[in-house]
């Protein structure tokens, strides 16, 4: 074949156009984990993109369906990696409305405190990959390092630095530990440096700006009919944050804005998500005050809350002595009930509901059935990744390949949460 | 508009809508479908023009088996609207909504993928989070988990989760 060809140009003095078809990924640096895209090319440009996806599917939803409705939070969690709060509190909140619950204020108040926390050190993880896939590689570092301090928090409360597994059904796990205001305090003084840090390093960058500034650019009416949300339908005009417009956990409460830039491009993108952490950094301020007032942290309801009373002891989170010694020795029906409600759990009334929260990549959303057992009877996760994820070939073809990187990156895809 | 009004003026052409916790939920047969969410979604009161999500669940030994549920949202008014489609064991396809909603593609084929429900029209019906070779509609209720020959340790058996879910 390969003799035709050079016969042909040779003979014709032209130059034959072909198309290549290019794998990138699954294993590639800067897919985000395991995505592949079929890429075919004509030389740089890409004429068609097809993303494949699946190779992290681990049956989250199916996995649900087969234990209690408290086991859940530890499957959905494992979602999407980079934003654990947020799959837990969606959950949540959807078993709560199907039980005509409520959490405490103060269950609600961590929980956001959390999430906010989460949408820092996701958005903190987008910005040093991002950086390190354009070659900016001492910002990957400078992202890694402030996110290591907010996991660092997350182990002193959580016990775990990520699948946290922390919002619980009617409330929170346990509230913070003594010094734990003291330590996002701490961060938060130190956060607005860093991000304007984080600013000086990149958006005056010429080989930055390049890159980003009119590249993957998805006009809202695209945007919206691939159902894409979060900073990627923000930067393309459309104003839609869940946070604001349909309140979860008090949000409605909190003083915050809503940043949305016109441009729709990854530069636009990357503006936006700086803008988001100063904003969090808000939220989080306001909800620290809220704190200092003490209040329970879990529903009274014993046929809702988890029957238990942890605290940090020098070997990690376990239940306090005193609840163990109560249980074993002084009352036979805490007993029972703690037995109750760890091995068949907590029963929901017959339903269905739909819950979004605003995750860092958009509208997460879990569509919770219960047929009035002790599990669920479904349990999808609506993840913002998998939809977002739709709108790739949209913003790749036509353009260089070494732009595909910066469109995936602006996307901010993470695989646990596509492929479930 | 508040779920009630919104139930309300749905109601007033498609009568089989149900206000449960806060959730408009209007059941369609599936030849209403494409008619039902182009009206929704033009009419300037409702502009339920957003579609969230795509998805099934199973009821083995029920008529109809399958439910497809689709969440869809209005921007300009923020409400939400559910969508409910029943569909028999033995004809478990219905139009595909992605001529409307681009969005669908991805949501319709990991519902085929789960459930084996066929949405006609669909660009391209593949796969999506499973492999292609897979056989079996793993979400429906008469799979089990597990139970499968594994692709890792030599092809070691996993054997299924005796724990049924009720």
């Amino acid at each position: 074949m390969s003799q035709h060809r050079e016969a042909d140009v040779l003979s014709t003095g032209e130059v034959r156009q072909e198309t290549m078809v290019v794998n990138m990924g699954p294993q590639h640096p800067s897919t985000h984990g395991v995505l592949r895209l079929l890429l075919e090319l004509d030389g740089e440009t890409v004429v068609t993109c097809k993303p494949i996806i699946g190779y992290l599917h681990t049956g989250i939803e199916k996995n649900t369906e087969y234990r209690t409705w408290q086991q859940g939070v530890a499957f959905v969690t494992r979602a999407d990696y980079l934003a654990p709060f947020f799959n837990e509190t969606a959950y949540c909140l959807a078993v709560e409305k199907l039980l005509g619950v409520e959490a405490p204020p103060r269950a609600q108040v961590l929980r956001v405190l959390f999430m906010e926390m989460n949408r820092i050190a996701s958005h903190l993880v987008w910005l040093a990959t991002a950086g390190m896939e354009l070659g900016a590689v001492s910002v990957m570092l400078y992202g890694f390092r402030e996110r290591e301090t907010i996991l660092d928090i997350f182990e002193a409360a959580t016990g775990l630095r990520m699948n946290h597994a922390y919002v619980r059904i009617g409330g929170v796990l346990m509230d913070l530990p003594p010094d734990g205001l003291d330590a996002i305090g701490d961060f938060t003084a130190m956060m607005p440096g860093r991000i304007r840090e984080y600013e000086n390093l990149l958006s005056r960058n010429p080989i930055w700006v390049e890159r980003n500034a009119g590249v993957g650019v998805l006009p809202a009416e695209d945007a919206l009919g691939l159902g894409v949300t979060g900073p990627v339908l923000r930067s393309a005009g459309v104003d839609k944050d869940v946070r604001r417009d349909e309140p979860y956990c008090g949000y409605e409460t909190y003083e915050f804005d809503v940043p949305v830039r016109e441009a729709a491009d990854c530069y636009a993108r990357f503006e936006l998500r700086l803008e988001e952490m100063r904003q969090s950094l808000r939220i989080i301020e306001q909800s620290l005050e809220r704190l200092a007032e003490p209040g329970p942290v879990m529903i009274e309801d014993p046929k809702v809350a988890w029957p238990a009373r942890l605290e940090v002891g020098p070997d990690g989170i376990g239940n306090a002595p005193s609840y163990i010694t109560h249980i074993m020795e002084e009352s036979m029906e805490a007993l029972i009930h703690h037995f109750k409600m760890v091995t068949e759990g907590v029963s929901v009334p017959a339903g269905e509901v739909y819950v979004p929260v605003e995750s860092p990549r958009g509208e997460l959303g879990l569509y919770v059935v219960s047929d009035g057992g002790h599990r669920p009877y479904r349990v999808k996760i609506r993840d913002p990744s998998f939809v977002n994820l739709q709108s790739v070939p949209a913003m790749v073809e036509g353009g260089l390949v070494a732009d595909a990187v910066a469109v995936i990156s602006s996307l901010d895809p993470v695989m646990g949460g596509v492929d479930r | 508009m508040r779920v009630t009004e919104l139930a309300e003026r749905v109601g007033a052409r498609y009568p089989h809508i149900v206000v449960a916790r806060d959730e408009a939920t209007l059941t369609l047969d599936r030849d209403e479908l494409l008619g039902a969410l182009g009206a929704l979604r033009d009419d300037p009161e409702l502009r339920l023009g957003f579609l969230s999500s795509v998805t099934a669940t199973d009821r083995p030994g029920r008529d109809p088996r399958f439910w497809v549920a689709y969440e869809l949202y209005s921007l300009e008014h923020r409400h939400r609207l559910r969508l409910k489609v029943g569909l028999a064991e033995d004809d478990a396809s219905l139009p595909s909504v992605t001529g409307l909603f681009p969005t669908a593609d991805w949501l319709e084929r990991e519902t085929y993928d789960f459930y084996g429900i066929v949405f006609d029209g669909h660009p391209d019906l593949r796969r999506i989070l499973l492999p292609d070779e897979w056989e079996g509609w793993p979400l429906r209720k008469t799979e089990e988990l597990g139970g499968v020959n594994t692709r890792f340790h030599g092809g070691a058996f996993i054997p299924p989760v005796d724990r049924r879910s009720t």
